[in-house]
């Protein structure tokens, strides 16, 4: 039995760790949501330096050629610090799309690009308030060009590459595409869109005639490409999750220590004991869930879309406990603008609807684990 | 990552496989074997099974073998358990004496106790009890009050102890009593072994809701123990205690055998909601993956505890959330599946119903289950007190003498 991360990825994770905590601090993030900047240019900076943003991208396209069981150390180290960079839209989402469909030469173009920071990319699927499904998407592909909105799509203002899914004609998932879109080749205009976590800028995407080439090279496959990489980055941002959990965790341990009400510190009362121990066991639920989920997507193994369905359950529901009992704890002070509970509060309902909100993803595990009992 | 066997662990897996094989039934292949009904049979054949493992060394296979052990590592201990659960073989009557009676004897007793008791212990010849919780001390053990009272070089105790898991069928106990009432709770306390065939112990069933008697009641009148059955010193018997109480919630293990997710589909693919089949419920479908992520959440838990053993390491605190979780998705799965067989979901009668009554005896388990080894209030305090570092409760009665400290009736 090895279920762990090796010792490499272990001390990844430790550097990670300390750059963040050394440079991006919640002030950074208190920072970026207050100057509605697009990102922290510095912490990203520092990622892409450290080389961050290539480790899963193969050496033949500028990567370092690492896996999944890496990216996960960083992804929970991100997650830890609610980072405000476009780590998770250019490396989980538009790397791993090009990755995993691209042709060599879409590959070729892309990806050392992303991997050395140069370019940011993302993935626009949303078309506002609805879950995206084959039958509703309307950003039309003909002729190699593309038509419509896409709203909101996270750090599309400063992303100069967007994989947006598309409808190409025909019926059913057949209908829909995915679509190499470079953004500053005209087409294409930007419009900020006022979301509940503006420490990750999202925009509005109007494509006018936009330039726009299918991925990989047969139009049609792109519902089970973008079902393939929701599950992937499900596995990553189940990782933020478990990180951001054990922050907000810890933010309110240490609050519960430090406050004292009528006579004694608060953490002595069992309404608040119990809450935390709560938080606690969504935590390590979350965590054994994701370790699985990095398991099946290293080897890209049979049971990666029920493994990430988990992963993504018990981390949405984890961090999002722990961020809303974390503010409970701290109580009114917890709910004030000076307070940093309000970052892992807005990123944790953020990060759980960033690849589709967890009642679809039940519903995507159920239909899989219906179909196997049935068979 | 991975799930594989070191070559080492490889080698033992085989090694226990080709044992059982050779010695035990598996289970697909027992479904004729029908469990003994008589108390006395079932003591019998545990018994037997016990000295054949002895003899192989996979009896107490972590300790010493001069302690008649099998010499192995955790590991070890942990793949002969999983190869073991898929034969038919008699059931765990000497996990509470081994796993937690005999290890207590072990670090407190005298030598002569150890060279009398461990040995046979380990083969099964002598089956042991623990009696801690009493009317008055279940949470809170160090509140029990059955006293000893020095006379001589002996001891008398009188007072009464429940929920003695095996008390009808064994030979010696642990008990932990009451030797000085002038003193905090905690400082008063001693442990002793005692026999408990003594005519002076009378051991009573208790009926449980569920309708079986597993526990019982422990009456003590005027039995004598020799100072020599102390374990520990006077005084010291909530230290001596807790070396007993770290091995329980390992003891008290798992919850096998009960419904999961993989029998509420099939249940949701043959029972009807508005003339509809269950399963294309959005609401049977939402609990059926909340329960799912939930057991893989432990199984995987549980996989990340083995491999820090794997490892020799010593695990992280997570596997203490594991009956948190398994006790009350126990008695919410039990419940849900109940409500899916609708009006017939009361029927507990086996023949008559197509899931022979398995969700209703479930949720009727698990209303114990939430209770046994740790409540789900005490597990959460010990989750926030030592994992978390959270201050311990506010304890009105720490430092008053026992006798003056308030209690109820």
């Amino acid at each position: 039995m090895n279920f762990d991360f090796s010792d490499d990825q272990k001390m990844l994770k430790e550097q990670v760790r300390k750059f963040l905590a050394d440079k991006c601090p919640m002030s950074v993030t208190r920072r970026v949501l207050e100057k509605e900047e697009p990102y922290a240019a510095e912490v990203w900076k520092g990622l892409v330096e450290m080389g961050l943003t290539g480790t899963a991208i193969p050496e033949e396209f500028g990567g370092l050629g690492l896996g999944a069981l890496e990216l996960c150390v960083i992804a929970e180290e991100l997650g830890r610090a609610a980072a405000p960079v476009p780590f998770s839209s250019s490396i989980y989402l538009a790397a791993e799309a090009l990755r995993l469909f691209g042709t060599k030469k879409q590959k070729e173009t892309w990806l050392p690009k992303l991997a050395s920071g140069e370019i940011i990319g993302t993935l626009a699927v949303s078309e506002g308030t609805h879950a995206a499904h084959p039958r509703n998407i309307a950003v039309k592909q003909a002729g190699g060009k593309i038509n419509g909105v896409k709203q909101p799509v996270v750090d599309g203002g400063a992303a100069s590459l967007a994989i947006v899914a598309v409808n190409t004609g025909g019926s059913g998932e057949g209908a829909v595409s995915l679509a190499i879109v470079d953004l500053k080749a005209g087409g294409v205009s930007t419009e900020p869109v006022r979301t509940l976590d503006p420490s990750r800028q999202h925009v509005t995407l109007s494509f006018k005639d936009a330039p726009a080439e299918i991925l990989g090279d047969k139009p049609g496959e792109g519902w089970s490409q973008l079902s393939r990489v929701f599950d992937g980055a499900a596995v990553l941002f189940a990782f933020e999750q478990v990180g951001g959990t054990e922050a907000a965790l810890e933010m309110a341990r240490d609050y519960a220590l430090e406050r004292y009400a009528f006579g004694r510190q608060i953490g002595s009362y069992q309404a608040i004991k119990h809450k935390l121990a709560d938080m606690y066991v969504k935590k390590e639920l979350a965590k054994s869930n994701a370790y699985f989920g990095a398991m099946m997507l290293n080897d890209e193994g049979a049971e990666l879309t029920e493994a990430a369905a988990a992963s993504r359950i018990a981390g949405s529901d984890a961090y999002v406990f722990a961020a809303q009992e974390n503010i409970q704890t701290h109580g009114g002070i917890g709910y004030t603008w000076e307070s940093d509970c309000q970052f892992h509060y807005r990123r944790a309902k953020l990060l759980a609807l960033a690849v589709g909100a967890p009642i679809q993803w039940k519903e995507k595990l159920v239909a899989r684990l219906e179909a196997k009992n049935a068979a | 990552m991975d799930f594989n066997d070191t070559a080492e662990e490889a080698a033992y897996r085989a090694e226990v496989r080709a044992w059982l094989d050779k010695n035990a039934t598996r289970k697909e292949n027992a479904k004729d074997i029908a469990p003994p009904k008589d108390l006395k049979e079932m003591i019998a054949q545990s018994k037997a099974w016990q000295a054949k493992k002895a003899d192989a060394g996979y009896a107490c296979i972590t300790w010493p073998k001069e302690w008649g052990g099998g010499g192995g590592t955790t590991i070890n201990n942990v793949i002969y358990s999983q190869e073991e659960s898929k034969y038919a073989v008699p059931g765990g009557i000497f996990a509470i004496g081994l796993g937690m009676c005999i290890p207590t004897v072990m670090s407190w007793g005298s030598d002569e106790a150890k060279q009398r008791f461990v040995k046979p212990a380990v083969r099964g010849d002598e089956i042991w009890c623990q009696l801690f919780s009493e009317p008055a001390g279940g949470s809170d053990v160090a509140g029990l009050r059955t006293k000893a009272e020095k006379d001589g070089d002996d001891w008398v105790i009188n007072g009464q102890k429940v929920w003695t898991s095996g008390a009808h069928f064994c030979d010696y106990g642990i008990l932990l009593v009451r030797t000085d009432p002038n003193v905090p709770k905690h400082k008063g306390l001693t442990m002793f072994w005692i026999d408990m065939k003594d005519p002076a112990v009378e051991v009573r069933p208790i009926k449980q809701m569920s309708g079986g008697a597993e526990f019982n009641e422990v009456f003590f009148t005027n039995l004598r123990v020799k100072d020599s059955q102390r374990l520990g010193k006077v005084g010291d018997g909530w230290k001596v205690a807790l070396t007993t109480l770290m091995n329980e919630r390992l003891a008290v293990g798992g919850s096998q055998g009960n419904a999961d997710t993989d029998e509420l589909i099939s249940l949701a693919r043959n029972t009807d909601i508005a003339g509809e089949p269950a399963i294309r419920h959005g609401g049977v479908r939402e609990r059926i993956a909340d329960w799912y992520v939930q057991a893989q959440g432990l199984k995987f838990t549980r996989f990340r505890t083995l491999t820090a053993l794997s490892k020799g390491e010593t695990p992280g605190p997570e596997s203490s959330i594991s009956k948190i979780v398994a006790a009350k998705k126990m008695q919410d799965l039990g419940s849900f599946g109940m409500d899916l067989q609708d009006m017939g979901g009361v029927i507990r009668d086996r023949k008559i119903s197509p899931e022979e009554g398995a969700y209703t005896e479930q949720w009727i388990g698990a209303a114990g289950y939430r209770i046994a080894g740790g409540t789900d209030e005490i597990l959460r305090n010990i989750v926030a007190e030592r994992v978390l570092g959270l201050p311990q409760d506010i304890r009105v009665d720490k430092d008053l003498p026992f006798n003056q400290a308030p209690k109820g009736k």
